[in-house]
């Protein structure tokens, strides 16, 4: 059976920064409904740019691992990068195809953060 | 004599592996004999039914209505107490929005169960905003079945004006004997509608018997087309009830300043309906018949039987509801791996199952699982599928163990 990356099933196995930030600055719940995926996003930010990054909840290994992912590749970057990703950006972090139909959960962990940042800003 | 051939879409390939339809609770699959009625109409006498004075319109209206009468012969129930409708979902709208709006008033209790499927919960839920009645639900028990000592309870409740409950549930697969509920419900005074989406595909229906005052259910869950479903409502009180949609058809007489609606089952029936989808329901309630209850009921048991067994043997999966009778319909918690993901993969093999909640959140939470992977089998599947989708499913397990 074709099944998905070392690098997808090593993120949903042992996500990374899957724990509280007690020194968050922006936390954003996001969920897939008819799925039941389900993540709290916590940003620390240093001025323009994101300083910590953790997440908990709970979803597939699609929406597990690129959260996961996310928590590492987003450090550094500013918010205005972070919201410029999109679709493209989760599929070369996760380094496999995703399906039309898998959609939906790659892209959980990412607009959650989007939605962080921007009701930070706001 | 069940023939897979009947099914062209059985015989499909994805990636070069056979197809196996375990999603049959979600939509099932249409035999030749359905897909040539509707794609007839369209060939030899599509027109629009009960309006032209010609010999297309009569064939048109003359075979809908055969439908009509395939239908309620099917239910045991008068053709003027068959109204179709686009599914099960429409039909308990379309009771809400008229019998409800008119009968139930702030201080009155609705009692559904916890197993119920969000079209018999959401209207009801739209209307308890509007009304300000108040909803009550039959507990569910660990192992699925209803709670008969706390629904019993809970209709002898004062200014309990509904029981609407489902008859199968599309999550646990268990069949619900409804009879001693209505028959409470009935000595009560409170009316009741049957949610038969699940059922009917399973068991026979008799109304008359059952003594519901309303019943629904979806053609395309019953082999037929999408689009097609049927609400049934006891005579008289349909006759009371005020029209849903307005519209051609569903009046008898229209002025400038009111009108007066049609006879039943017209009344209820506004606009052009999907006159293809219901013959080909017509169509599917024959083809049903042709096979017989007696041979479905057998096959599935042999197949619910037969998964079960095979499932028991694999400990890292857990079937939500277990009670009997059990239905061939079998929603799963799979250790280690979420229902998408299994669904996703499984699916690259040619295996069709549902992941997720099924419209049926509830009880999903009541369970405490996010979600589920569902298997739904009907009476065209085999024991070879059945150990195929077991030998995927733990090589699935391995990888991500």
């Amino acid at each position: 059976m074709d099944i998905y990356a070392q690098n997808i099933l090593d993120h949903y196995k042992h996500p990374r920064h899957k724990e509280p930030l007690p020194a968050a600055d922006a936390t954003e719940r996001g969920s897939n409904a008819s799925c039941g995926d389900d993540l709290m996003v916590a940003l620390q930010f240093s001025g323009q740019k994101i300083k910590a990054l953790s997440f908990q909840g709970h979803g597939c290994a699609i929406s597990q691992a690129a959260i996961s992912i996310l928590t590492e590749a987003l450090v550094g970057k500013t918010k205005n990068a972070v919201l410029a990703m999109d679709f493209k950006t989760i599929q070369s972090l996760l380094g496999v195809p995703i399906s039309e139909r898998r959609y939906k959960c790659a892209m959980l962990g990412l607009s959650t953060i989007q939605k962080a940042i921007k009701k930070a800003k706001a | 004599m069940i023939r897979r051939s009947d099914f062209p879409i059985l015989k499909k390939k994805i990636a070069g592996r056979p197809l196996v339809y375990f999603d049959n609770a979600s939509s099932a699959q249409k035999p030749m004999s359905v897909i040539r009625a509707v794609s007839d109409f369209y060939r030899k006498y599509n027109t629009n039914v009960h309006r032209g004075f010609n010999p297309l319109a009569e064939e048109a209206t003359g075979r809908y209505e055969a439908a009509r009468e395939a239908v309620a012969r099917f239910i045991g129930a008068r053709r003027e107490e068959i109204i179709f409708t686009r599914g099960a979902t429409e039909g308990v709208n379309l009771v809400a929005r008229t019998w409800g709006e008119t009968n139930l008033k702030k201080g009155d209790t609705v009692v559904l169960s916890l197993a119920e499927h969000h079209a018999n919960l959401v209207p009801w839920l739209q209307l308890e905003d509007k009304i300000g009645f108040k909803l009550a639900y039959i507990p569910v028990k660990i192992d699925g079945s209803l709670d008969l000592a706390a629904a019993q309870e809970l209709l002898r409740r004062p200014r309990v004006k509904l029981l609407s409950i489902t008859q199968a549930s599309n999550v646990l697969g268990i069949f619900y004997d409804l009879s001693k509920l209505i028959r409470l419900a009935k000595s009560k005074g409170i009316m009741t509608l049957v949610d038969a989406a699940q059922s009917a595909t399973h068991r026979p229906i008799d109304v008359r018997r059952l003594d519901c005052d309303f019943l629904v259910f979806s053609g395309h869950k019953l082999w037929g087309p999408t689009g097609s479903g049927v609400l049934y409502g006891r005579r008289e009180i349909l006759a009371k009830m005020p029209p849903f949609m307005g519209g051609g058809d569903m009046i008898d007489t229209v002025y400038i300043d009111h009108f007066t609606t049609n006879e039943l089952p017209y009344k209820f029936e506004a606009g052009t309906p999907d006159i293809a989808a219901a013959i080909g329901l017509g169509e599917a309630v024959r083809y049903v018949n042709k096979i017989g209850w007696p041979t479905i009921i057998k096959t599935e048991r042999e197949l619910t039987n037969y998964f079960l067994r095979r499932i028991k043997v694999l400990p890292f999966v857990r079937i939500l509801g277990t009670a009997k009778p059990k239905l061939p319909v079998f929603a799963m918690v799979i250790d280690g791996i979420h229902p998408h993901d299994a669904a996703d993969l499984l699916g690259s093999e040619g295996i069709i199952l549902r992941p997720g909640r099924h419209c049926a959140q509830p009880i999903h939470d009541h369970y405490g699982v996010p979600a589920t992977l569902r298997a739904s089998l009907s009476f065209y599947n085999t024991r070879t599928e059945i150990d195929y989708f077991i030998k995927k499913l733990k090589e699935l397990h391995q990888a991500f163990k």
